[in-house]
């Protein structure tokens, strides 16, 4: 299920979050993780980045933060998308579990992918994306990619 | 939360890339008569012109009438996204400008449309590009013309103009293990009899034009990408691979994952190429492509009638038809394109060239025309034709002898074509 999820729960995800953390985030501009939470935050989003190299730096108009840990707790997080290699994930998923009670989604974008954190999170109640990148699910859902010719899937006739 | 649905040919011929007009609600997709867009604030502007969000600026890169298109021919071919373009040479060209450079070459399929072997043979030259004509039915020769400066392989999956089928799997497997994309121009099958990207083909290339639209109205190409290959696997695909000057360094398939190919085809190929189609074309295709397994089924039932007439009598030597049993690509025709071997075929007349001249004057219900994948049916000497820039060895090879007339079988009355072949056979007889 969370390899292939389906249209409908992917569009339950991105409608009812409002708050992506985003690990592992670049600041350089072209690098494809500052692409995605750019995106994400141009869409309304409130994107909080976490990156311990650039600890203290500000991006999107938020703090970059060390770690989840170090995110302040009147923040609320529903999704902590992971840009780190598939092997990195188990102790960021395990600290996510740790810091957000109420957490809703661990996203893992493209190419990444880790059974034993999705296990985890999953028996926790907590939903899990793998090898995805919500940019372009919000892009191909939304009627984005649509207007590039892209294959969307989406077939209806409904207005 | 249910699996996504799957739905079937002949619904997404109809549906894929369409939904009502979410302006009007008008039911049949708009032709969307307009050079530019207007952006809702200068942060929307340059979002789109960074392309951190896809969206439309300036209909030479994309315009929603044509995007419907796209998204149609991307769905039927299982591809990932299509990039439409003003004519299947277009194509051609765009499909192979993120892949090529000076000193670069493609290794080509000596049977082809002539057009295209001219356009491979004399004009890339221009660029600095050169394309190698192989046979393609002898893998150890395709294998053997790849060298290191080689970066795609290109073949029709029915081929221009004998009808004959390439082993799509088998040219596959040698492009793979090459670590090259192959490049399939599947304008003859469409992708109701032959899905190239299902037999391992990367790109697939069309001439619009054709069956697609299928009445002969509108010129048109586009470019289905898979979305399979791995372009940063070597350091031979630069533009997909390494940063883009102009566009601040950019990588697109680190940025763009699996729709990189699509991206640069708008983002870099319709912007400076400027091969674009325009909306009202769009909109003919759209129409056509509506009916296409429909006129399909037709043009194949017709196309084994017509083929196993003319196979059986005396005036004729040979029928190169791959749908009859005495073509050497019969066996083919199950795995690549189990529907039908399409509606195009050479004839070889006895009498030669005078009696095949004769015979294209003395029909009257086909049509003489440089064309072919119209409801109507079309014959042509290829030899003196659409094959007339190559040489004669070329023209052999490439299966448009001198002796031979090309048919592109419409869908109109079987015995109606019968008896108009058995008329003007007798003319060309004489």
């Amino acid at each position: 299920m969370t390899k292939n999820p389906s249209d409908d729960l992917l569009r339950k995800i991105l409608r009812e979050s409002k708050t992506f953390a985003c690990v592992g985030v670049s600041m350089n501009p072209v690098r494809p993780s500052y692409f995605v939470a750019r995106y994400l935050n141009l869409k309304g989003y409130r994107v909080i980045p976490v990156n311990p190299g650039h600890a203290g730096k500000m991006l999107f108009g938020e703090t970059i933060h060390a770690s989840l840990t170090d995110i302040p707790q009147d923040i609320q997080v529903d999704v902590v998308d992971i840009f780190r290699r598939s092997e990195h994930v188990l102790p960021i998923v395990q600290e996510a579990l740790e810091r957000f009670p109420d957490l809703k989604t661990i996203w893992m974008q493209v190419g990444v992918e880790n059974e034993e954190a999705a296990k985890l999170a999953e028996a926790r109640g907590v939903q899990v994306i793998q090898n995805r990148c919500p940019k372009i699910e919000y892009q191909r859902l939304f009627g984005e990619l649509r207007m590039g010719g892209f294959n969307t899937g989406i077939i209806s006739s409904k207005l | 939360m249910t699996e996504n649905p799957s739905y079937g040919f002949d619904t997404l011929q109809v549906h894929a890339g369409a939904r009502p007009d979410p302006a009007t609600g008008a039911r049949q997709t708009p032709i969307y008569q307009t050079t530019a867009y207007v952006f809702r604030d200068a942060d929307h502007a340059a979002a789109l012109f960074n392309l951190q969000e896809v969206g439309y600026i300036y209909s030479r890169l994309t315009n929603p009438t044509v995007a419907v298109l796209q998204e149609r021919i991307a769905t039927l071919e299982g591809g990932i996204g299509a990039v439409c373009c003003s004519s299947g040479h277009a194509a051609q060209i765009m499909a192979l400008f993120p892949l090529m450079g000076p000193g670069l070459n493609v290794v080509v399929s000596t049977r082809l449309y002539g057009g295209s072997v001219t356009q491979f043979s004399h004009t890339i030259k221009r660029f600095g590009w050169e394309a190698k004509f192989v046979d393609f039915d002898d893998l150890d020769a395709v294998r053997a013309a790849i060298d290191d400066n080689t970066r795609a392989v290109f073949c029709e999956s029915i081929a221009n103009p004998g009808g004959y089928i390439t082993d799509l799997d088998a040219i596959a497997g040698v492009a793979d293990a090459a670590g090259l994309p192959l490049i399939v121009d599947n304008t003859s099958a469409t992708p109701y009899l032959c899905r190239p990207i299902e037999h391992g083909a990367t790109l697939v290339v069309h001439s619009v034009t054709k069956y697609l639209t299928g009445n002969g109205t509108v010129m048109g190409g586009a470019v289905v990408d898979s979305g399979r290959f791995d372009w940063s696997a070597s350091d031979r695909f630069p533009s997909l691979s390494a940063p883009e000057p102009a566009y601040h360094g950019l990588k697109f398939h680190e940025t763009f994952g699996n729709l990189a190919f699509t991206f640069h085809g708008i983002a870099v190929g319709l912007r400076d190429l400027g091969m674009t189609m325009n909306p009202q074309a769009a909109h003919y295709a759209l129409m056509g492509i509506e009916t296409l397994s429909l006129r399909m089924e037709k043009h194949v039932a017709n196309a084994k009638k017509v083929a196993a007439w003319l196979e059986q009598d005396p005036r004729v030597e040979y029928v190169t038809y791959a749908g009859l049993e005495s073509s050497p690509y019969f066996d083919r025709v199950e795995r690549i394109c189990p529907k039908g071997a399409g509606a195009l075929f050479t004839v070889a007349i006895k009498g030669g060239y005078e009696a095949c001249v004769r015979l294209v004057d003395s029909l009257e219900l086909f049509s003489h025309v440089a064309n072919l994948g119209d409801t109507r049916s079309l014959v042509i000497h290829a030899a003196s034709t659409t094959h007339r820039q190559l040489t004669e060895e070329q023209q052999i090879a490439a299966g448009a002898a001198p002796n031979v007339v090309r048919f592109s079988i419409g869908i109109e009355d079987a015995d109606d074509l019968i008896r108009d072949l058995d008329q003007a056979l007798a003319k060309a007889a004489g």
